[in-house]
C-alpha cells in the first residue's frame, strides 16, 4: 500500500485499486471537487435540454459513486437529491395549479377554475393544465434540480473539514467554529434520536411532531452541555494561544484591513455607477490588496502552525480542468447552437441529444478515473 | 512536578467550599490516583491542575497551584496546554476535528510546532497507543476504548510533562479498560509522564498507583499515602481489599497476586464450607406482577391488517427471544440468539464494547426491529405494541438515565411517571422515597447524583410495574456505596418476582446479583449459564474474589463472610 500523504501516482488500475483513506491523506484536494461540481452545475445552467441535463446528473452521480468516501458527511447527497426531486415536484405541482404563461394547445385536464376577486387580477386557481406548459416547467425546474445535485456532490466528495483547513491563518478560529458546527448537527441528530426513543420507554408515542417538540428542551440542553464541554477541552488543548505581536505591526493590520474594505466598497460602487468608470477597477484592485495584506498580516498573530495540509497536485488540475472544460464547451455550444440546447415547448416537440455538447458533458466523468478509490467501510458499532 | 499549598475552591453560589485543605505534592514520573466516594470534589481537584478551575468554571480559588512550576492563578489553561494534557469524563466532548491523525495533531497545530516535528510524533503515538491500523477513520465509528486512546494521545502529542484522567476506564470493557492502562503504565516507566488520574472503579487501578490520594468525605482535607496503607482507612476499596480486611491481612493486598499467596489458609478454611446458594427462590405465581391484558392495536397499524394480537397462552417466561437477528446500519448487530427470561431470575449480558448488548435490550423494549427471528416479553411483540401497553411490561433504563426525565423537579416528574403508567396518584413518590429516602419534591433532576438520578429513574420505570426490568450499564458513575444500594434494590425487586436484565461491564455487579450470566461476541451468544460457572471460567470477566479462591467458586466477599460467620 502506498504510504499515505505522498500523492499517489494516477497510473489508471494499478494505482486505483489499493486501498485509500476515506477522505483523509491522498485524497483529492476538497477544493478540487468543490471547483469541479460548481463547474458542473454552471454548465446546467446553458442548458434546459432534459437529455443534457439528466446527461450532467448521470455523470455527477457516477462519480460521487465510485469515489465518494465511507464518511459521514458524505451521506449528504441522498439529502441533495430528495431536495431535487421536491424542488421538481413543487414546481410541477404549481404550475399545474396557478397555471402556465406558456400557450398551449395540448390540453391535459382542465381544472375547476376558481374565481379571484379584482385585486387578484393577473392570478389564476384552476384551469386548463397544457403539456406544453408542463414540459416547460419540467425543463426549467431541472436546470435548478440538476444544479443541486452538483452541490449535493460536491458535498459528498469533499470533506468540508478539510475544505476549511485550506483557510488562510487569519481566519482560522473562524474555520474551526464551523467545523465544530459542522460535527455538532450529527451530535444533535443523535441525540434526537436517541430521547424520542426514551419516550417510548416512558410510555408515550414516540413519534409525531408533539413528540419531537417535547424532547427539544432536553436536546437543548445537553447540546449547551456539550459544547461548555468542548469549549473546557479545546482551551486546555492550547486553542486561542496567540503570539506576541509588536503595537505597531497590529495597528497596520487593521488600519490595512479597514482601508482595505472601504476600497472595495467605493471601488464596487464606482464599477456600477455611471460616473465612476475610471476611478472603479484601480480603487478596487488596491483595496483587495490592501485586505489581503491585512489578512497576511493578522496570520502572524497566530503560533499555529499546519499538520500535513492538502496539496493541490496534478490530479487536483486535472479534476478542475475537466470540470471547467464541460462548463466552457457548453457555453460555446449555448451561443452556437442555441436552439439544441433550448428545445422548444410550442410547437411541442420531442427533444434531441445534440451530439458534442452530449461528448462535451462526458469529460466530467474524467474524476472517476483519476482519483484514488475510497477506502472500504470498516465501521464498528460502538 | 503538581503542587497543592492549601487550596480551597468555591463556587459561585455555593455557600460551603467544595474542597477545602487540599495541600499535597505530586513528585514527578509518579502515578497518583485520586480516590474517594462520588461528591467529594476529585473533578474539581483535577480540573484545578489544568487551570480549568476556577479560569472556566468560575468560582474562587484560594491558595496556590503549581505544575512545573507555573502558577496557575497567572496562566491560563491554554498557557498550561503544552505542560498538561487533560482527558475529561467523556472522550466524545473532547475531540475537535473528526479523523483520528488530525485530532493527534491539533493540540500540536495550537502549540505551534513545526511539519516535521508533528508528523514524528503523530506516527509515534500512533505506535506508542496501537492506533495505527485506525489513524484515517472518522472518530465517530470508533469504539469506547479507541476514542478514549485516541483521546489520550491526543492529549499527549504536545509531550505534556502532567497528564491528568477523570475516569477514564469507566465506559470501558474490562479488556478495554486494560488496554487504556497498560498505555498509562507505560508512559509513566518509558517517559517519565506524571499522571494525576480519578477512577471510581478502584479494582481495575489500585494496582498501578505509586501513591493515592483520598478525599474522604466533601469539605474534608485530603491523605496521601502509599496505596495499601490509604485503602486500610479508605470509605471507598475494591473487593480485595475488602477481602483482606475481613481476612484480617496486613499490609493490604492490592493485587489477585498479592492475595492469592496470603490466602491460602483462607483457602483451608473456606474448603469445607458450602457456597452461599444464589438460585433464584421461585417466586409464587400469586406475587408475580401480571402483564395486563392488551388493548386493540392501533388505529396507524391498520397497514398491517386488523389483526388484533391474540393474548398468547401465559408464557412461563418473562421474555423470550428466539432465532434473533438484527441488522443496523448495514452491521449485522445481532445474529441467530436465543434467550428466555423467566421471572425473578437476575441475567447478565456481559461483552465487549459493540458485541451487541444495548441492542438486544432496544429489541426487548421494541426500539429495534428484529429483521428475523421473534421476541416476545410477556406475552407481546414489543415492537408492534403501543408505548403504553409496553411500559407496564417491560421498562429499560437506558444508559444514561437523565434521558427518561424530562420535568425540572422531582415531584413533576413523579406525577408525570404516574400519568404515563396509568398508576394511582403518588405511585411513584412512594417507591422513590422507599427507595432512595431524603430526595425533597423540588429539587432539579439534573442537581441529583449519578446514584440518585438512577433511582429516580428506576422509580419512575417501577411505577408501571413491569415484570421485566432491563437495566444498560446502570453502574457507570456510581461510586462504591451508591452500587451497594442499587444491588440491594435489584436483589429485592428479583425476590418480588422481577425478571432482571443488566447488561454490564461490571464484573463486580455481576458477581454480586446475577444468576445467570449471557455472554456475547459480535452479535451472538458465545456462553449461557449460570454466574459462577461463566465468570469464573474467564479471566477478563473473573471477579476478584473468585481469582483469589479460585479453584472454588467462591464471587462475592458477601459470600465469603457469610460462609465464615
Amino acid at each position: 500500500m502506498p504510504r499515505n500523504g505522498q500523492p499517489a501516482q494516477p497510473t489508471g488500475n494499478g494505482a486505483a485499486q489499493a486501498p485509500r483513506p476515506a477522505g483523509g491523506r491522498g485524497a483529492l484536494h476538497p477544493g478540487a471537487w468543490w471547483l469541479w461540481a460548481l463547474a458542473l452545475g454552471t454548465a446546467a445552467t446553458r442548458t434546459t435540454n432534459p437529455l443534457l441535463l439528466a446527461l450532467l446528473i448521470a455523470v455527477s452521480a457516477y462519480v460521487v459513486v465510485t469515489r465518494r468516501p465511507h464518511a459521514p458527511w458524505s451521506r449528504s447527497y441522498g439529502a441533495f437529491v430528495k431536495l431535487a426531486l421536491a424542488v421538481l415536484l413543487i414546481r410541477l405541482l404549481f404550475t399545474t395549479v396557478l397555471g402556465s404563461p406558456i400557450p398551449g394547445t395540448h390540453t391535459l385536464v382542465t381544472l375547476p377554475e376558481v374565481p379571484l376577486p379584482d385585486w387578484a387580477q393577473g392570478i389564476r386557481l384552476g384551469g386548463r393544465v397544457t403539456a406544453e406548459g408542463l414540459a416547460f416547467t419540467l425543463y426549467d425546474a431541472m436546470k435548478l434540480a440538476t444544479l443541486l445535485i452538483c452541490v449535493g456532490a460536491a458535498n459528498a466528495l469533499a470533506n468540508p473539514s478539510r475544505l476549511l483547513k485550506s483557510l488562510p491563518g487569519a481566519l482560522y478560529e473562524m474555520g474551526v467554529a464551523v467545523v465544530v458546527a459542522l460535527t455538532f448537527a450529527p451530535h444533535l441528530i443523535a441525540d434526537i434520536q436517541r430521547l424520542r426513543a426514551a419516550r417510548r420507554l416512558r410510555g408515550r408515542p414516540d413519534r409525531g411532531v408533539r413528540g419531537l417538540l417535547q424532547v427539544g428542551l432536553p436536546v437543548l440542553e445537553g447540546a449547551l452541555e456539550r459544547s461548555v464541554a468542548l469549549a473546557a477541552a479545546m482551551d486546555a488543548r492550547g486553542y486561542g494561544r496567540t503570539a506576541d505581536v509588536p503595537a505597531a505591526v497590529r495597528r497596520t493590520t487593521a488600519a490595512l484591513t479597514l482601508t482595505g474594505l472601504l476600497g472595495v466598497c467605493a471601488g464596487t460602487y464606482g464599477l456600477l455607477t455611471a460616473a465612476g468608470g475610471t476611478y472603479g477597477v484601480p480603487v478596487l484592485v488596491a483595496g483587495v490588496a490592501a485586505a489581503l495584506g491585512g489578512l497576511w498580516l493578522g496570520g502572524r498573530r497566530t503560533v499555529r502552525t499546519r499538520y500535513r495540509p492538502d496539496r493541490w497536485d496534478a490530479r487536483a488540475w486535472l479534476v478542475t480542468a475537466s470540470g471547467a472544460a464541460v462548463a466552457a464547451l457548453l457555453f460555446l455550444a449555448a451561443a452556437r447552437d442555441p436552439a439544441a440546447l433550448h428545445p422548444g415547448v410550442v410547437p411541442l416537440v420531442a427533444p434531441s441529444l445534440p451530439l458534442w455538447p452530449a461528448a462535451a458533458v462526458l469529460i466530467g466523468l474524467l474524476p472517476a478515473f483519476v482519483t484514488p478509490t475510497p477506502e472500504t467501510a470498516v465501521k464498528e458499532p460502538s | 512536578m503538581i503542587r497543592f499549598e492549601d487550596v480551597s475552591v468555591t463556587y459561585d453560589g455555593a455557600t460551603e467550599p467544595t474542597v477545602r485543605g487540599i495541600d499535597f505534592a505530586v513528585p514527578e514520573g509518579e502515578l497518583v490516583l485520586l480516590a474517594g466516594p462520588s461528591g467529594v470534589g476529585k473533578s474539581t481537584v483535577l480540573g484545578a491542575v489544568s487551570g480549568l478551575v476556577p479560569h472556566f468554571t468560575g468560582g474562587t480559588l484560594s491558595g496556590r497551584v503549581t505544575v512545573a512550576g507555573r502558577d496557575t492563578r497567572t496562566h491560563k489553561p491554554r498557557e498550561l496546554a503544552d505542560v498538561v494534557g487533560t482527558v475529561g469524563q467523556d472522550p466524545l466532548s473532547h475531540f475537535v476535528t473528526d479523523t483520528v491523525e488530525d485530532e493527534l495533531a491539533y493540540g500540536m497545530e495550537s502549540l505551534g510546532l513545526p511539519p516535521d516535528v508533528m508528523r514524528r510524533r503523530v506516527e509515534e503515538t500512533l505506535d506508542l497507543l496501537g492506533l495505527s491500523d485506525l489513524r484515517s477513520r472518522p472518530i465517530a465509528t470508533l469504539s469506547g476504548g479507541q476514542q478514549q486512546r485516541v483521546a489520550i494521545g491526543s492529549v499527549l502529542t504536545p509531550h505534556p510533562e502532567v497528564l491528568v484522567l477523570d475516569e477514564p476506564t469507566s465506559a470501558l470493557d474490562p479488556a478495554a479498560a486494560e488496554e487504556v492502562l497498560a498505555v498509562l503504565q507505560r508512559l509513566v516507566h518509558d517517559l517519565g509522564t506524571t499522571v494525576l488520574m480519578a477512577e471510581h472503579r478502584l479494582e481495575r487501578v489500585i494496582q498501578y498507583a505509586d501513591q493515592v490520594v483520598l478525599l474522604p468525605a466533601p469539605g474534608e482535607p485530603p491523605l496521601l499515602g502509599p496505596p495499601a496503607e490509604v485503602m486500610a482507612v479508605s470509605p471507598v476499596y475494591p473487593p480485595v481489599v475488602d477481602l483482606g480486611r475481613l481476612a484480617g491481612w496486613s499490609p493490604l493486598p492490592l493485587t489477585i497476586r498479592d492475595a492469592r499467596r496470603r490466602a491460602a489458609p483462607l483457602r483451608d478454611r473456606l474448603a469445607d464450607r458450602e457456597i452461599p446458594d444464589r438460585t433464584p427462590p421461585a417466586a409464587p405465581a400469586a406475587s408475580r406482577p401480571a402483564p395486563p391484558a392488551l388493548r386493540p392495536a392501533p388505529s396507524r397499524r391498520w397497514r398491517r391488517g386488523k389483526r388484533v394480537e391474540t393474548p398468547a397462552a401465559a408464557s412461563p417466561y418473562a421474555a423470550e427471544v428466539r432465532s434473533l437477528a438484527v441488522r443496523r446500519d448495514r452491521v449485522q448487530a445481532l445474529r441467530h440468539v436465543d434467550l428466555t427470561v423467566s421471572p425473578g431470575e437476575t441475567v447478565a449480558l456481559m461483552g465487549r464494547n459493540g458485541a451487541g448488548k444495548s441492542t438486544l435490550l432496544s429489541a426487548l423494549v421494541g426500539l429495534v426491529e428484529p429483521s428475523s427471528g421473534s421476541v416476545r416479553t410477556g406475552g407481546a411483540v414489543p415492537h408492534r405494541t403501543a408505548p403504553r401497553d409496553l411500559v407496564r411490561r417491560v421498562g429499560l433504563i437506558p444508559q444514561e438515565p437523565r434521558d427518561l426525565l424530562y420535568a425540572d423537579t422531582v415531584a413533576a416528574e413523579c406525577q408525570a411517571a404516574d400519568r404515563d403508567a396509568e398508576a394511582p396518584p403518588g405511585t411513584c413518590r412512594t417507591l422513590l422515597t422507599d427507595l432512595l429516602p431524603g430526595v425533597t419534591d423540588d429539587t432539579h433532576p439534573r442537581d441529583l447524583s449519578e446514584g440518585q438520578r438512577l433511582t429516580l429513574a428506576l422509580s419512575v420505570v417501577l411505577t408501571a410495574r413491569p415484570p421485566l426490568l432491563l437495566l444498560d450499564e446502570p453502574t457507570r458513575g456510581l461510586d462504591y456505596a451508591a452500587k451497594a444500594r442499587l444491588a440491594g434494590v435489584l436483589r429485592s425487586l428479583a425476590a418480588e418476582g422481577h425478571a432482571i436484565v443488566l447488561a454490564t461491564h461490571d464484573v463486580e455487579l455481576t458477581a454480586e446479583l446475577a444468576h445467570r450470566v449471557v455472554l456475547l461476541a459480535e452479535g451472538e451468544v458465545i456462553a449461557d449459564g449460570p454466574a459462577a460457572d461463566v465468570v469464573v471460567a474467564s479471566p477478563s470477566f473473573a471477579p476478584q474474589v473468585a481469582k483469589v479462591l479460585a479453584p472454588r467458586k467462591w464471587l462475592t466477599v458477601a459470600q465469603v463472610r457469610e460462609a465464615l460467620a
